[in-house]
């Protein structure tokens, strides 16, 4: 028989965006009260309506407890240790161009491949990169600025389009909805910020790039992306991590809303720090994520490939108030080592005819546990509400775990709802048969990986679609021997 | 080019296959025949190195070396080819990928460029034509949702794509009807040069009809017990095993 050993030891290759940039930074002292909410705000230069509404948060986060309810264990998180602010130090403020940014800063980039200067314009994606707290670098401004759409970082669009956030920030993840998003809802230091007109269709793909650097720091950033009626936007959003013995918290929150016949496609390929194969370090990444479809004949799609962070708890969902309006799910799930992973999602059916389809993959290696926790809520009003969910799970050696949550809860008669779910491993058969053709255990591994994960993959945008498949191939080396 | 001498087998601690003992030379074909549980399907899986066939003696040799030393893959990529008895789904992978990472493995190990894609799918389709096979197949997922028949067939194309000096064939006729099977003999018979054996397993002797061998073994409790030309498979088909097994015992 193959031997598990060997697989699990076929497992194990290190993390390769485990670099710190050194960068002299503005940071707050580690510590958090109404002070540092002030302070943060006082930075950021925010209108009265901001700085009140943090302090709303703030004072109802206080009275929250921690979520005990996800698959997942770790030691309590002290939120007195974590610096609230850090951006890098940049001379006269904010860089007016790519040649004021910081060479390091852009070198950082590069190791990255974030696609900035003429591989930006070569790839067609404009990147609003957020490095730890502060956006640093957007480009494709003018051409985004042509067709009325509006990317830039949140801090911009609280000083040029207050009014377009006092609208409707927290209207789909108000603050009290939950710990992390309360948090958030205090001390979010910098996000980014999209509005797309009515009738436009966004002319590239928007794309931001996450990444945590200064150590002990919290990153808690806050998007917006608002697609009014008959436009359409696709967002494409990665996140990488240094590698720290500590944990590093990220409490992000993610508010999407569509409008009448609008559509937002919203991609993520999230390989954070996942610690190393003792389970020291890597990323708490709490996040919530929700879009709502508020018109008629809106589409909300959200593609996740998640391969990072220590752990991993979250949603990203859709509430389907318009007619006829569409949610998705796509989402490739990897555990490895000590990983763990409690992602799904919720489609809440408000709206008449609403449909929503869920397809989800985890792949489960080492001592890896991954679950899968889903809600398909029918309204009493979702007359004729369709849903379709599909879990599968893939297990690599003996000592990791999948699990399954899904829950239903239809209150209209008219609903259809379907689920179907399957765990599976990579079967002996499977890999003696590539074996027996010549092809190597590593690429038999990738290659029937890539198979299972397939379904999602092709909802990626296709430079996405190309990076996801090697960073899953990475994430999962030597996972089968 | 295939040498069995003495071969011992066990399969979680028992033994299949004990003294077996075959010589197969370039440009011939054989067929080995035999009764259900007489080790047929072990020999072709050790041959192949399918792990959890533990090999307690006996050597064997393939173009001069120990074919047993070496891993499946190596085994592979230095033309020994399995045609499986029950080929493995394998969900979302297309057809045509795994088949062009099998020919670049292939390839790599005769220290060869990867093969042009155009070529390469020229190539495929060619063969395709032979084994009567749609070119749909081509973009569905390996083995996923075929017939019996149907996987048969995609067995035989790989083996002409890949075109390996030794082909063992594990009881590629079951399941096909007469004109399946008369196409898999054709794609077999396609494949017979003066540089390759073919090593067939089947249960039946109508395949042999159609592909025909240079000689015939009976495998019985796990040692050939009788071998001959062609009129020995005649003979088995008329008389069953029977005479043949009780010898054995």
């Amino acid at each position: 028989m193959t031997d598990t050993a060997e697989l699990e030891t076929l497992v194990g290759r290190s993390y390769q965006h485990g670099f710190v940039t050194d960068i002299e930074s503005d940071s707050l002292p580690p510590g958090l009260d109404e002070s540092t909410v002030r302070a943060i705000s006082l930075k950021k230069r925010e209108p009265q309506f901001l700085l009140d509404w943090r302090l709303a948060a703030f004072r109802h986060w206080q009275t929250m407890t921690p979520p005990k309810w996800a698959h997942v264990h770790y030691p309590p998180i002290d939120f007195q240790e974590i610096s609230y602010y850090s951006a890098p130090k940049a001379p006269a403020n904010a860089p007016k161009s790519l040649d004021e940014v910081d060479p390091k800063l852009l070198a950082t980039y590069a190791k990255l491949g974030v696609p900035l200067h003429e591989r930006a314009r070569l790839a067609g994606v404009a990147v609003d990169a957020v490095f730890d707290s502060v956006s640093v670098a957007t480009t494709f401004k003018d051409r985004l600025e042509k067709a009325g759409v509006i990317f830039c970082s949140f801090s911009d669009a609280v000083q040029k389009h207050p009014e377009l956030i006092e609208r409707y920030l927290g209207t789909v993840v108000p603050p009290a909805d939950n710990y992390y998003a309360c948090l958030n809802s205090a001390v979010y230091s910098d996000g980014s910020f999209v509005y797309i007109p009515e009738g436009v269709r966004c002319p590239m793909e928007l794309s931001t790039y996450f990444r945590i650097n200064a150590a002990k720091t919290g990153q808690f950033e806050r998007t917006l992306i608002i697609a009014a009626p008959g436009s359409h936007v696709s967002y494409l959003e990665g996140c990488t991590a240094p590698m720290r013995d500590e944990n590093q918290l990220h409490a992000a929150v993610v508010e999407l809303i569509a409008e009448d016949d609008a559509q937002i496609k919203y991609s993520t390929v999230q390989n954070w720090y996942p610690g190393d194969e003792n389970g020291i370090g890597g990323i708490y990444n709490f996040v919530t994520k929700r879009g709502e479809c508020r018109g008629r004949n809106s589409k909300i799609s959200w593609t996740q490939v998640e391969t990072g962070s220590a752990i991993t708890w979250k949603y990203p969902s859709c509430v389907l108030k318009g007619e006829n309006s569409i949610g998705e799910f796509y989402s490739v799930a990897t555990v490895n080592n000590y990983q763990q992973a409690d992602t799904g999602t919720k489609m809440i059916h408000v709206g008449a005819n609403t449909r929503s389809t869920i397809v989800s993959k985890g792949i489960s290696a080492g001592k890896g546990s991954n679950s899968y926790r889903g809600l398909v809520k029918i309204l009493p009003t979702a007359h004729g509400a369709r849903n379709f969910t599909q879990c599968d799970s893939l297990l690599m050696g003996s000592q990791c775990a999948a699990h399954t949550f899904p829950y239903v809860e239809v209150k209209n008669g008219s609903a259809t709802v379907e689920h179907e779910a399957s765990t599976s491993r990579i079967s002996e058969d499977q890999l003696f048969y590539c074996l027996q053709r010549g092809i190597s255990q590593e690429d038999a591994v990738n290659m029937i990986v890539s198979g299972f994960c397939k379904s999602v993959f092709k909802e990626l945008p296709m430079e996405f679609a190309v990076e996801a498949q090697a960073l899953l191939a990475v994430s999962l080396e030597g996972a089968v021997g | 080019m295939l040498k069995v001498d003495n071969l011992h087998v066990s399969v979680a601690g028992k033994a299949v296959l004990k003294g077996l003992t075959l010589e197969v030379n370039a440009g011939e074909v054989h067929a080995i025949m035999g009764p259900n549980g007489s080790g047929k399907s072990t020999l072709s899986y050790v041959l192949a190195g399918r792990p959890g066939y533990e090999v307690t003696a006996g050597t064997v040799r393939y173009d001069g070396q120990d074919l047993l030393a070496l891993a499946p893959e190596e085994r592979a990529r230095a033309g020994v080819f399995l045609g499986f008895q029950y080929p493995v789904e394998i969900p979302g992978v297309n057809n045509v990928y795994l088949l062009k990472a099998a020919m670049n493995a292939a390839r790599k190990h005769r220290g060869l460029p990867e093969v042009d894609a155009f070529e390469f799918l020229t190539l495929v389709k060619d063969k395709m034509k032979l084994m009567q096979m749609d070119e749909a197949f081509l973009s569905r997922g390996v083995n996923e949702g075929f017939s019996g028949g149907e996987k048969k067939r995609n067995e035989i194309l790989q083996m002409l794509v890949l075109e390996p000096k030794l082909a063992l064939l594990d009881e590629t006729d079951s399941g096909l009807d007469i004109d399946a099977l008369k196409i898999v003999a054709r794609g077999v018979n396609t494949l017979r040069s003066p540089e390759r054996a073919v090593v067939l397993v089947t249960h039946y002797q109508r395949l042999l009809d159609h592909i025909v061998p240079d000689r015939v073994h009976v495998l019985a409790k796990g040692r050939i017990v009788r071998s001959g030309d062609r009129s020995l498979a005649l003979e088995l088909e008329k008389r069953g095993y029977d005479w043949l097994t009780q010898d054995a015992a």
